[in-house]
């Protein structure tokens, strides 16, 4: 009774609101708002400037370079190939089209550590592609990335699918009556309705990339300054019993991860309007 | 050729003039074939590269030394009782976040009241949390140094390093699944026909159990599929709060990275099999709800034009 005297906006005929957003909210509160808390009130232990220095150090600013480097590289190649995937899947008819298109969400439907030990094994210097590359991939900071692109794989593609099926076939013959080539089509009037879409895409496959870490390590090597992720090196610090030195560098990715979701909350109302106003 | 025929199907208005040969004809919003060619092309190139190849070494590599060993390897009474454990996990975890699901569902699109977007943005804050982040939490609060540490050593409780550890790591990072699924459709589907039932006499249970539930089954189902997914397939979270005693705290990840870790390859490759072969199984159904929901969409979409 009292959280519907105080919240609800108008009055209603439906029952259950008191017993469903009081359950929620309590299951929301012990299960993710509290224990995420303990992170922040943990690190209020440290002072600021150690804090800092714990995550200012040469070996975690390497990890940052890489785990921020390889989410952002891996988020491009995506964005670019995953909008080539949805361009075939939506406007295209070719064998196997349906198969195709549910194996996309592969990478969410893996285990990661299953595609880490796959991945390992194909990108190895005696691997079925690895021992074809002139460079090595497995255990060098490149094999971040190819774990990096597998996990993120799905987002670029399966955000701009509704989006592409959604632009009216209309716009692209006017276009081509006013006497646009296709590749002017492409640029001028589809891609700018995309583009939201695209954005959003690319940000989801980047976040998931940042916390990643059960298909990167298997085929990282892990060598500190070179091929170490962060989430890595929360676990090193954890089993080192540096509990405040983990959460330091934990708060850091955080802060990161809730600016991305913002940033991606933005880009998703900007898509639905681009998309409402045509 | 087909695409140029489907092309010209979905624009009558640009159908060929007489005598003009369907081959020569493209569509003014469609692509020269070599072009289509091209990007069909890459597409399957990059998904070759980063996914077929992938799915098809687990089971290369599983059965690469034969069934003798891959049979050894998945009866093996470590890797029975990882899955053992696996399965605990998975049977605690998805009915406590669909109840979870369902109920915030409900309050969210069935009530107009303040903070619904900030709920809506809180419940999606695992996915934007690592795993790593998602087990270091539970650490810091279970954990002997954490704040019920001291208690729960005084009272002979484990949560860390043991199973219930493993399973609140689970729930973590498989929270918002069910609930994703649910809120677009009931937003869609609207309160009228709950407001009807309410109107004609039916209690609150009695709405839910016979209008609303049959109108969100395939959804639910859709989100405990992916919810179960990866509940089992969850890694980082798990092996921070695991403590990794064989036979006790592994579950089937963590069983395959000490296997690996091991260079038992082809053994750590038939559990990934196991697994492997559910992402196929998820996917497949996934394929199937989706299609359902798909429809169910459409016909809400009529009923609300």
């Amino acid at each position: 009774m009292i959280l519907s005297r105080a919240l609800l906006k108008r009055h209603t005929v439906l029952p259950g609101f008191d017993l469903a957003l009081g359950f929620a909210l309590l299951y929301l509160s012990l299960i993710v708002l509290v224990p995420l808390s303990a992170a922040f009130l943990k690190t209020f232990t440290l002072s600021w400037s150690e804090f800092v220095a714990a995550v200012s150090t040469p070996r975690v600013m390497a990890s940052y370079r890489l785990t921020f480097g390889a989410s952002f590289l891996a988020a491009l190649l995506n964005a670019f190939f995953g909008l080539i995937v949805a361009w075939v899947l939506v406007r295209y008819t070719f064998p196997a089209k349906r198969l195709i298109d549910a194996l996309v969400d592969l990478p969410f439907a893996l285990p990661t550590a299953v595609a880490g030990i796959a991945l390992t094994a194909i990108y190895a210097q005696n691997g079925w592609i690895g021992r074809w590359l002139p460079f090595k991939v497995s255990f060098t900071p490149l094999g971040v990335w190819v774990a990096l692109v597998f996990i993120g794989l799905p987002f670029v593609v399966r955000t701009l699918q509704p989006v592409l099926e959604d632009v009216s076939r209309e716009l692209e013959e006017a276009a081509a009556t006013l006497g646009a080539s296709r590749w002017q089509t492409f640029m001028k009037v589809i891609f700018p309705i995309l583009l939201p879409a695209l954005m959003t895409g690319f940000a989801l496959a980047f976040a998931r990339a940042l916390g990643e870490y059960g298909s990167v390590i298997f085929i990282a090597g892990n060598m500190p300054m070179i091929s170490e992720i962060t989430p890595l090196l929360i676990i090193t610090k954890l089993e080192q019993y540096d509990y405040a030195g983990a959460t330091a560098i934990a708060v850091v990715m955080l802060v990161a991860a809730f600016m991305l979701l913002l940033t991606i909350n933005v880009l998703q109302a900007w898509s639905r309007r681009r998309q409402g106003g045509l | 050729m087909s695409s140029v025929a489907a092309a010209l199907h979905a624009l009558p208005a640009t159908a060929p003039r007489p005598g003009v040969e369907l081959s020569t004809v493209r569509g003014a919003t469609t692509e020269p074939v070599w072009v289509q060619r091209a990007l069909i092309g890459a597409a399957f190139a990059f998904m070759t590269l980063f996914l077929f190849v992938p799915l098809a070494t687990v089971f290369f590599e599983a059965f690469k030394k034969g069934v003798d060993v891959y049979l050894a390897a998945i009866t093996d009474p470590d890797a029975l009782s990882a899955i053992r454990l696996t399965l605990i996990a998975t049977v605690i975890s998805v009915p406590l976040n669909l109840v979870f699901g369902v109920s915030v569902a409900w309050a969210i699109t069935k009530f107009d009241f303040r903070g619904k977007n900030v709920l809506l943005t809180l419940i999606d804050l695992p996915f934007s949390v690592s795993p790593v982040i998602a087990g270091l939490i539970y650490v810091l609060i279970f954990g002997l140094q954490g704040w019920f540490g001291e208690w729960l050593r005084a009272h002979d409780l484990k949560i860390i390093f043991a199973v219930p550890g493993i399973v609140l790591a689970t729930v973590f990072v498989t929270f918002p699944f069910i609930a994703r699924e649910l809120i677009p459709l009931m937003q869609a589907q609207g309160i009228e026909q709950e407001e009807a039932a309410r109107v004609l006499g039916a209690s609150g249970w009695q709405i839910f159990w016979r209008v609303t539930l049959p109108n969100i089954k395939w959804a639910l189902l859709y989100g405990v599929i992916l919810c179960n997914a990866r509940a089992m397939g969850e890694f980082g979270a798990v092996s921070v709060v695991s403590g990794h005693i064989r036979g006790e705290t592994n579950t089937m990840p963590l069983h395959i990275e000490i296997v690996y870790n091991e260079y038992q390859f082809a053994a750590a490759f038939a559990v990934a099999s196991l697994l492997a072969a559910l992402a196929l199984v998820t996917l497949v159904l996934k394929y199937v709800v989706e299609q359902r929901v798909k429809r169910q969409k459409r016909s809400t979409g009529d009923r609300a034009e």
